[in-house]
């Protein structure tokens, strides 16, 4: 994934010279994921930089340059690290367009690494994903795998609305997968169906698609047919491919890392709810981290969602 | 309107002019330093009032740090600890200060002050186990006023200055000690931290460990200004740049700091010119954004390296080394090895998120424990 959204800067750089790009460590060493590596060896230290440590400035100023001709495309180092920035983004770049009736702009790319299953220090494995979804005027874009991960990030790089493009640094290195070099792009606000099923719908996105996935395996021994759907984008969410699935299944259950509560799940109830409650067949489920810190890497194995625990909620929504 | 702004009601000591602090303005950019690498004092005059036995205690102190660090890395490499940030070259500042510190003084520590956290009683098995993944690590049994390593950067120093309010307004006796690195500078809670400590008139002494990097960003790109020392006089604080990598200096510089916030005067900034020998973290590789030649060349400078020149010149050391290095051994092993038999029980994850566990993360706990025995039945 580290290559493909390497590759995706690479072409945007060489494509379109408003295209900037900078962070906390993002120029000479390329980032402390090497996301970034080569990048400004190739399109110089102008366009590529290494930024002062401050996140708000890094977003702040961002906009700044949005608002007058640049695409940038900042990086901030870890999810726990995006807080700062937090007032920038909520008060400002996601009301710009709107405060300024249309006047203005702001196409930028806040790209960070998100979750946990590292084994990292405090703040270093969060998945803050519904406070961004949660911000009227941002597009909060989550990708799963090498190929969307390129796709999407081309597609909020040429959109004109601010996008937080979160990656799961998890599986930045896990999946192999052949991306085409070619330029290509995948719509941001739509979900894909990965897996065709009859019995239960399972939601998920970023990293958890990789356990979901080893999960419908032991469900598919167990006899249970899943439908397994990549959420892509977080917010715009796609209910129309949600909707279509549990009148289908009859049954949802999703899967994601943040905490429970006010989270991504809830939505998802939410929507199964209001558009599809006569299909229902058993209540909703959620398979979520705990409404907890996520802890340091001795508890770290208890608070991720192992495939296991993904089937356990799956077969028990299908026995219900 | 100005005229209408009321004079502090608070009896102001004059700022003594013979501080070394006004002697050091780092608007000239200069800079404390009393030995220089070879140990050969540069001014008697400035030379702390220390005894030999102080001196080598601080030394011993020194040590003691560096050895656990490099055993700490070693740790880390044979994988039986998690990403940990070396401290090696930045004993002398946190010695220094380690010396004044008392044990209802506080300290708002960063994540690089492995040796000043000794000084106040932290322990190495603490470290160690915080270090391993095991929050227990930062609940410190031993030690008095400290906060927990702060991990988001420049943050820990807002609560430093609002420990100097508490102080100052409790009219206690104590002092803050608040540490950041030339990175977060940078930060606004940096630049506001001194803003209120400034405005409120609290005794908290500021460490910038200027380390010369931000990770890979040197600090050159951090900042325009001459110095660090120099953001001080923004904030109406005295600011002083000093050798970090010369114990006495860094004493005389704390010494100095240490009354002035003592007696009411007010916060101090101390950069302490330093070098990171090693990496960032364990997870850094250093070799991408520097050279060896560089490092050689800070190599010079060492603090341990310097005092060890400053007391064989002036024949205080006696001791064996190579002893002393194989009893601070075992006794860092034996603390490491407490901390890796350490447990963590499901309950370490949900007990200490709020003093009165609410029914719904009794209920996600207690569904865990269910899953739990689902799976051990199915094996």
């Amino acid at each position: 994934m580290v290559q493909a959204i390497n590759n995706a800067l690479d072409i945007m750089l060489e494509e379109d010279k408003s295209v900037v790009i900078y962070g906390e460590d993002a120029g000479k060493e390329g980032g402390v994921f090497r996301v970034t590596e080569g990048l400004q060896k190739k399109y110089g230290e102008e366009r590529v930089f290494d930024s002062p440590l401050a996140e708000s400035a890094i977003v702040g100023a961002g906009l700044g340059m949005a608002l007058s001709g640049l695409r940038p495309v900042v990086e901030l180092q870890f999810d726990g690290f995006t807080y700062p920035a937090f007032n920038q983004i909520i008060s400002n770049v996601s009301r710009m367009h709107n405060r300024s009736r249309g006047m203005y702009n702001v196409p930028m790319v806040i790209r960070f690494p998100y979750g946990g299953g590292i084994n990292a220090l405090e703040h270093h494995s969060e998945s803050p994903e519904a406070l961004y979804a949660h911000i009227p005027g941002l597009k909060v874009v989550i990708p799963s795998t090498p190929h969307d991960a390129k796709g999407l990030l081309i597609s909020a790089i040429e959109s004109d609305d601010p996008i937080v493009f979160m990656e799961p640094k998890r599986i930045y290195r896990a999946i192999k997968q052949e991306v085409s070099d070619e330029k290509f792009s995948i719509p941001i606000g739509k979900a894909k169906v990965l897996t065709e099923g009859t019995d239960v719908t399972v939601v998920a996105f970023g990293a958890m698609i990789r356990e979901c996935q080893k999960a419908i395996v032991m469900a598919k021994e167990a006899g249970i047919s899943v439908e397994l759907i990549d959420l892509r984008t977080i917010y715009p969410i796609d209910k129309e491919t949600i909707i279509e699935s549990v009148k289908k299944t009859g049954r949802i259950v999703i899967v994601a890392e943040a905490p429970e509560s006010f989270g991504v799940g809830g939505e998802l109830i939410a929507i199964a709810n209001e558009e599809a409650f006569l299909y229902l067949e058993a209540p909703p489920r959620r398979v979520m981290g705990f409404d907890t810190i996520v802890p340091l890497a001795k508890g770290e194995p208890m608070y991720m969602i192992s495939p296991d625990r993904i089937f356990y909620e799956i077969e028990g929504t299908v026995k219900f | 309107m100005l005229n209408t702004l009321k004079q502090p009601k608070e009896k102001i000591i004059k700022y003594n002019p013979e501080m070394i602090f006004e002697n050091f303005d780092p608007r000239e950019d200069k800079i404390l330093r009393i030995i220089d690498n070879d140990g050969n004092v540069l001014d008697k005059e400035l030379m702390p009032d220390l005894d030999d036995e102080t001196i080598i205690k601080a030394y011993k102190s020194m040590f003691f740090a560096r050895t656990a660090d490099e055993m700490a890395v070693s740790y880390q490499r044979q994988g039986r600890m998690y990403t940990y940030p070396p401290i090696n070259g930045q004993e002398a500042i946190q010695v220094a200060a380690g010396l004044l510190i008392r044990e209802n003084d506080w300290l708002a520590p960063a994540f690089r002050e492995l040796a000043i956290m000794l000084a106040k009683k932290v322990t190495l098995k603490e470290i160690f186990l915080y270090y391993m993944g095991n929050e227990q690590g930062s609940k410190f049994e031993f030690a008095n006023h400290v906060l927990p390593i702060c991990v988001p950067i420049g943050s820990q120093l807002l609560h430093a200055t609002g420990i100097g309010y508490s102080i100052k307004y409790q009219k206690k006796d104590e002092v803050v000690f608040g540490f950041i690195g030339d990175g977060g500078t940078s930060e606004g809670d940096f630049s506001e931290a001194l803003n209120f400590a400034g405005v409120w008139q609290v005794p908290v002494i500021f460490t910038i460990q200027n380390n010369q990097y931000a990770i890979s960003v040197p600090v050159q790109k951090q900042t325009k200004s001459v110095n660090l020392a120099v953001k001080s006089i923004a904030f109406g604080l005295p600011g002083i740049k000093v050798d970090g990598n010369d114990f006495f200096a860094m004493y005389s510089a704390y010494k100095e700091a240490y009354d002035y916030a003592r007696a009411g005067n007010g916060a101090v900034l101390i950069e302490a010119l330093t070098y990171r020998k090693g990496a960032h973290t364990t997870s850094d590789d250093p070799s991408k954004y520097r050279t060896k030649e560089e490092e050689m060349e800070w190599d010079k400078t060492d603090p341990l390296k310097r005092l060890k020149k400053y007391m064989d010149k002036n024949e205080i050391w006696k001791e064996n080394e190579e002893e002393l290095i194989e009893k601070y051994k075992l006794e860092i092993d034996k603390q490491f090895s407490e901390a890796e038999t350490a447990t963590y029980p499901l309950s370490d994850i949900f007990d200490y998120m709020y003093t009165e566990m609410p029914e719904i993360l009794k209920k996600q706990k207690a569904d865990f424990e269910l899953f739990q025995t689902w799976k051990e039945n199915r094996k």
